[in-house]
């Protein structure tokens, strides 16, 4: 990523003299115009400088003013003092670019607060590369962040003005053309309500009624790449890793398309299937079904991977973690049930809702969760640790559809009202008291999405489409050689090699992803006791404690023996105490046992 | 001499003092006397010198010897015994002590050591033998002989041949791991390396350093010229640039005058921070404990003072004086320093009961501590009862499950303390200010007023008369009482200033007095006597609503008589607590299990701007629908079954008990009949308890406390060689390596291969001479001598067990 070569000391090693000789010999002005360069100009070198209008001026998170200089650096990183050209003038900025530490603490992965068990020397050593290593990938992922240059959307209401009181006209009026377009109405009242999913560049859109209409298109030049009448009632669609592939859950059975319209599978193991979601970096095709089976279809070779019974009735609610691949189940009891493919029960199940859960959405960074119940309620939920709701409301009908954004707007539909919510910055929870947008549709709501990469919400209702603008809904950079919505045909196939090579196995899938940087540790116990009891003593057992030798005069054996008494104390404190902690529980247990027991219990039968 | 240790003979061979015992006899035994012939073959061939040395001795040999000299025998037979007489001789210098005596003649004792002691019965010892000789110098060399030869040790028994074989072995061993030591700093190095390049290549000379190269460069094309000449006429400093020989003169040129001013003032400076510094030292060695109590008083008094100043002058700065007293009082009260453990305390307490001023001064500190310690408590004390009876009732859920609805708005429920003491800061922000002021209490009331103004005399008085004294030793009483007319003016003068200051002090109270309530806050309370002057003060929102709240209780209590500063907080707590009760009853509301967590009303949105004509139709449906609501779920207890749900699930991943009883066994059996508790209990084996839940804490969570296998089959189950604990070593694999979590240099730095091989080129065995070694094997000892220190610790301890053996 990095692409600024670093002006270096010219003097070339001798390791390759002989190729140096060959070269042409270097001329002073070369090494004159590096530094003059560098000279010239002064400030902080590089600058944002796009605004657009949708995009606000945030502030400045790489702005370099304020912040230090991250001293602990990789050693090519560091120039070796102000160098001094011919001339005898300074480098101004001499040393590497200065990182903020937020961005950098951001990119930090170990967790430092954890007490590590003392190490030893070796294992100091290893750990403090660890983490200079660590430290050293994340300044530069840091310094790469220069080259994020676009910066999300925005809506301001003038001085006091509720932006929610803002219409879709008024935003298409103020927005450039290209923005403009982008916000459009499909008038299709024939087939009823409409599902919709984007491809996950964004570039893509496919919809299918429920009367069996199903479509896709190249939505940003509303190009039509096929639309068919499947005949049957189609209850969900949803592309596969590409816009090449659709899955549509039809009545009875799901099916499979390619971007023709042509039917390429039947897969009849997938029955009555109602919803579907799909799971890019395990190649997994999720599938609920009436039947209340949760089936999981491996959609690189065609099998089934697992079907989990949810043993929870009918299965109409379901999302999928984009942090953990996980699949959230939002069953009639007011439960959300957490699915893994490699587990036959639940990972864990969350009582969110006093009335059957009506819709679940999760945000990209899987720390909320939205859910909407048949109460009315609106819940979002801190996944983190405590699954606990952080905010609440009351919604005067209740929302039937929940979707976030990329940078965690939500959006509610109900009845024919679609609200989203914003919260204060990015990665905060969107505040429910204030609705950010709202937007009354011509049908009712039935399938919600924001579109990746655009500030696009594709709501499908009973009308037909309609394409919504919504400032700062989405992520404004790009990953070019993850989902590059200008990609080719040529680029597509590439990427597809790459991510099916990259293809993480369906079993890894846990609540906890970083769990599997994690050892073993059940396994471990077990190895190190077989091996206790092969070898009949415990190699790794500590030696007793033997005091070191004082000094000449100091060691008496009296004091020896205290000293070894003392560590011995220790341990047996440190042991009791231990049980002591542990026996409180039992104690609340032992007290209700009431009344002494009389000696004539004896003879009670 | 002759007191050998007899032990010696009980070894297998044979010490030399019996060698020296039996050469006599052998001598006797021995028929013709040698000393003749030998002294005519030494005339002959004088050859060794031992021999003449030899012969010497023998010659002086003691004359009771029975020498036979005649000649009977033959030539051939004396040859022998001369020969055998050599033997005997040059066996004395202990290489071939060994050789037995042959015996020539049949004789009834033969001693063990094959020595014939024939004829006399007693045993002969040497010192009788040279006892005639003490005199004659000329016995010197052999008595010199035998002491060499008494001091030398024994031979000792050969080793085994095994055991010779181990030294050999571990002698060898010792010096090729010394000799092969040298190397562990290079293979440590390799070890340790990120990376090695094969083949190794020579490490780099130094570089030539950069003057060198310039000197060495000699401009080129014409620009260069043009632009060296440039330089050179400027006198642009080509090496340093730090200044041009122009500013260096004018650094240069300055006046005399000017240093001489210059180095008059620091030398003021000097000397006023040694004086400084001196009686610094000296206040602080001062050990009276009444001085330093009556200088933190004064101290306390000049900060109030100067505080009121600034609150003149600059009420932001007074602001921030302000925060930084709220943050002393705030650390007071983190410390335990009004505790009764203090030793003065301690003290006290022990003295009260006899002591009328101890007991107050404890009560006063009890006070104080009381006053400390439930000020911030005071808003949340009622709440806390309250929550202390409801986790009585329910235990199963926690609070802070509903804490949730409290904020609404968004806010984490962390920090859901702060939430709540933001409403409560007018009340703690007024308690905050007014331990601010502990010290403004004495100068309420004038009596006490003039008491301090004389405790500051008093500390006047001490210092000088401190100072006196050291100075009077130090000047050796030379004019006492010219110093001390001198100084009482001058005492006179600060006496006079502080009276004026005090009464002016007085006066000010008075005026404040009028609308003051109690004799603490005296701060607060001077400043609705300055409201006119400073309405910059008020814009202050804090400063406001203490006025405010002020007024308030000035209306309560307005007649009421001045309280202690104790009572008077309670009273506030309670003002406090009524004002606050709507509040609270909220909040109580909010206690509630996990029922009330899903049913609570929680806002709900009316502020939606959704068009306004189907809205104002919903408002009306909604009350409906909500009635609705409850009625449609009144049946369906969602939340018992969940409960339930949850203890099945807790119970089934409980291990399980063992239970070995034999119903029947060692007491009565038959239908209907039980084993006994007590047998039962003596049979039942207890599972050991597992690890708590992870939703222990989480009651509206089940939480699957199953193995993932499969994931597991994918972590790490065996600890790596240097790591002794698995925390470790997932500290050492949490960063991501691959590309999509990296940059391309940071995934290209983590994945670099340990090891490059060059295509097509030979990798020879490193050689000492690439590491900088000579190669010769001597040098390779020499380096391990030289630094002893990078011997391993295993070697070293070969060495050590070899200085043992």
């Amino acid at each position: 990523m990095e692409t600024v070569p670093k002006p270096d000391s010219n003097v070339p090693p001798k390791k390759d003299r002989l190729q140096a000789k060959k070269k042409k010999p270097r001329r002073y002005w070369e090494q004159e115009t590096t530094g003059t360069a560098a000279g010239a100009s002064p400030g902080p070198p590089r600058k944002r400088k796009r605004n657009r209008e949708l995009r606000p001026q945030k502030p400045k998170k790489n702005d370099t003013s304020g912040k230090f200089r991250i001293s602990k650096k990789p050693r090519e990183l560091k120039s070796p003092g102000p160098q001094r050209s011919l001339s005898g003038a300074q480098d101004p900025f001499a040393g590497p670019a200065p990182v903020s530490v937020e961005v950098v603490q951001k990119y930090c992965r170990i967790d430092k607060s954890k007490e590590l068990p003392h190490p030893r020397t070796k294992t100091r050593s290893r750990l403090v590369a660890a983490e200079a290593q660590e430290e050293e990938t994340s300044v530069r992922a840091a310094r790469s962040e220069l080259l994020l240059a676009e910066e999300p959307g925005f809506l301001e209401g003038e001085d006091g003005e509720d932006t929610a009181k803002i219409r879709q006209a008024d935003i298409v009026e103020a927005v450039d053309i290209a923005s403009a377009a982008k916000h459009f109405d499909l008038n299709l009242r024939q087939f009823g309500p409409y599902r919709l999913n984007y491809s996950r560049t964004g570039r893509h859109l496919t919809f299918g009624g429920r009367r069996g209409h199903v479509a896709a298109l190249d939505w940003v030049t509303k190009k039509l790449m096929c639309e068919i009448n499947v005949m049957e009632a189609v209850r969900d669609v949803r592309f596969l890793h590409s816009e090449a592939l659709l899955a549509v859950a039809q009545n009875r059975w799901l099916h499979i398309y390619d971007n023709q319209g042509i039917e390429l599978h039947c897969v009849r193991r997938c029955d009555r299937v109602t919803r579907l979601e799909f799971l890019p970096f395990h190649f997994l095709l999720a599938t609920a079904s009436e039947t209340g089976f949760l089936t999981y279809l491996d959609v690189s070779v065609g099998k089934i991977v697992a079907a989990l019974n949810a043993r929870a009735g009918r299965l109409s609610v379901m999302t999928q973690n984009p942090y953990n691949a996980v699949i959230h189940l939002g069953h009639s009891n007011g439960t959300v049930s957490l699915w893994s493919p490699a587990m036959k029960e639940p990972l864990a199940k969350i009582l969110c809702h006093r009335g059957g859960v009506r819709a679940v959405a999760i945000d990209a960074t899987g720390t909320h969760m939205a859910t909407s119940g048949l109460d009315h309620q609106l819940k979002l939920f801190d996944m983190r640790g405590m699954f606990q709701p952080l905010s609440t409301r009351t919604l005067p009908q209740g929302a039937g559809h929940l979707a976030f954004s990329q940078r965690g707007l939500l959006a509610a539909g109900m009845g024919d009202v679609v609200n989203i919510w914003a919260g204060q910055g990015k990665a905060s929870p969107p505040s429910l008291e204030q609705p950010y947008l709202t937007h009354r549709l011509s049908g009712h709501v039935h399938g919600l999405q924001f579109c990746p990469y655009e500030d696009v919400l594709g709501v499908g209702h009973s009308g037909g489409i309609t394409s919504m603008l919504v400032p700062g809904a989405a992520e404004p950079n790009f990953d070019g050689l993850e989902s590059n919505p200008y990609r080719s045909r040529k680029q597509r196939q590439e990427w597809e090699v790459k991510a099916l090579l990259e293809k993480v196995p369906a079993e890894l899938i846990c609540l906890d992803p970083r769990a599997l940087a994690e050892v073993d540790v059940i396994s471990l116990e077990q190895a190190k006791k077989e091996r206790a009891e092969r070898l009949g003593y415990d190699p790794d057992a500590r030696a007793p404690f033997q005091p070191k030798p004082k000094q000449k005069g100091r060691g008496s054996t009296a004091s020896l023996v205290k000293r070894k008494r003392k560590v011995m104390d220790q341990e047996h404190r440190d042991k009791v105490r231990q049980s002591l902690e542990q026996q409180p529980q039992k104690q609340e247990k032992a007290k209700p046992t009431g009344a002494r027991p009389s000696a004539l219990d004896r003879f009670m039968r | 001499m002759a007191a050998r240790p007899i032990s010696a003979s009980r070894r297998g061979h044979q010490p030399p003092d019996q060698s020296w015992e039996r050469l006599p006899r052998a001598l006797s035994t021995s028929a013709p006397g040698p000393c003749e012939r030998q002294a005519a073959e030494m005339s002959a061939n004088q050859t060794a010198e031992s021999h003449l040395l030899a012969s010497n001795q023998l010659e002086d040999l003691p004359k009771d010897y029975a020498l036979s000299t005649s000649g009977d025998e033959g030539d051939s037979a004396g040859e022998r015994k001369h020969q055998k007489l050599l033997d005997s001789i040059s066996s004395l210098n202990g290489k071939d002590r060994q050789k037995l005596a042959e015996r020539s003649e049949a004789s009834l004792k033969v001693s063990e050591f094959s020595v014939s002691s024939e004829g006399s019965g007693e045993k002969l010892v040497l010192s009788d033998l040279l006892e005639p000789v003490k005199t004659s110098s000329s016995l010197a060399a052999v008595k010199k002989q035998l002491n060499r030869v008494k001091s030398k040790k024994t031979v000792e028994l050969p080793l085994h041949r095994k055991e010779i074989e181990r030294i050999h072995r571990e002698v060898a061993f010792n010096k090729s791991s010394q000799i092969l030591s040298k190397w562990d700093p290079v293979v440590l190095k390799n070890w340790q390396a990120e990376q090695l390049v094969f083949p190794l290549s020579k490490t780099q000379s130094a570089f030539a350093p950069i003057e060198h190269v310039v000197s060495g460069w000699k401009a080129g094309t014409p620009l260069e010229q043009e632009i060296f000449n440039l330089l050179h006429k400027n006198k642009q400093p080509v090496t340093d640039p730090l200044l041009t020989p122009v500013e260096k003169a004018s650094v240069k040129a300055m006046s005399l005058e000017e240093v001489k001013m210059r180095r008059a003032e620091l030398q003021r400076a000097r000397a006023l921070q040694s004086y400084y510094e001196a009686r610094a030292r000296r206040e602080k060695r001062i050990k009276s404990k009444k001085y330093h109590r009556i200088l933190k008083k004064g101290k306390a008094k000049q900060a109030l003072k100067d505080f009121e100043k600034l609150q003149k002058v600059n009420p932001a700065a007074a602001l921030e004086e302000l925060e930084k007293l709220d943050k002393a009082r705030r650390m007071e009260r983190m410390s335990l320093k009004h505790q009764n453990s203090g030793r003065w305390a301690k003290s006290k307490a022990l003295m009260a009961k006899h002591d009328l001023e101890a007991r107050q001064a404890i009560q006063e500190q009890l006070a104080r501590n009381r006053e400390l310690t439930q000020k911030v408590r005071a808003a949340s004390e009622s709440e806390e009862e309250e929550e202390g009876q409801e986790e009585g009732e329910e235990p199963l859920v926690p609070d802070m499950v509903n804490g949730v609805q409290i904020k609404a708005n968004g806010l984490n429920p962390w920090m859901f303390w702060s939430h709540f003491t933001d409403a409560k800061e007018a009340e703690v922000q007024k308690d905050l200010e007014d331990p601010a002021e502990p010290e403004a209490q004495e100068t309420s009331e004038s009596e006490e007023e003039r008491a301090v103004v004389e405790e500051e005399t008093l500390l006047k008085e001490f210092e000088e008369r401190r100072s006196l004294k050291q100075k009077s030793e130090l000047s050796h009483m030379a004019e006492p009482v010219h110093r001390r007319v001198t100084k009482d003016p001058s005492s006179q003068e600060v006496l006079s200033e502080l009276r004026a200051l005090s009464q002016k002090l007085i006066m000010e109270n008075h005026q404040s007095g009028k609308q003051e309530l109690s004799s603490a806050r005296t701060a607060q309370r001077e400043e609705p006597a300055r409201e006119e002057e400073e309405p910059v003060l008020l814009q202050r929102p804090e400063r406001a609503r203490t006025l405010d709240e002020l007024g308030r209780e000035g209306c309560v209590e307005n007649k009421e008589l001045p309280r202690t500063a104790v009572e008077r907080l309670q009273l506030e707590k309670n003002l406090s607590n009524h004002i606050g009760a709507p509040k609270e009853k909220k909040r109580k509301e909010q206690m509630i299990d996990l029922q009330n967590l899903l049913t609570t009303k929680s806002p709900s949105v009316k502020s939606l701007a959704v068009p306004t004509t189907v809205q104002e139709l919903e408002d009306e449906e909604e009350r409906d629908q909500r009635q609705m609501i409850k009625e449609a779920f009144a049946g369906d207890d969602v939340i018992r079954d969940f409960l339930k749900e949850k203890r099945e699930a807790v119970e089934a991943s409980k291990p399980k008990d063992l239970d070995l009883t034999l119903p029947g066994w060692g007491e009565w059996g038959g239908r209907g009949l039980k084993p006994s508790a007590k047998k039962r209990r003596r049979f039942l084996i207890k599972a050991p308890e597992g690890p708590p839940r992870k939703d222990k804490n989480l009651p509206n969570m089940i939480i699957s406390e199953k193995w993932n296998i499969h994931a597991a089959a994918h972590q790490v189950q065996v600890l790596p060689h240097p790591f002794t604990h698995h925390q470790q070593f997932e500290r050492t694999i949490q960063t991501p390596i691959g590309s999509t979590w990296n940059t391309q240099r940071a995934f290209q730095k983590l994945t670099m291969p340990k090891v490059v091989t060059k295509s097509g080129h030979i990798i020879k065995p490193i050689k000492a001479e690439d590491v900088g070694y000579r190669s010769s094997s001597r040098s390779d000892l020499s380096v391990v001598q030289r630094n002893p220190k990078r011997l391993s610790i295993r070697h070293k301890k070969h060495l050590e067990n070899n200085c043992v053996d």
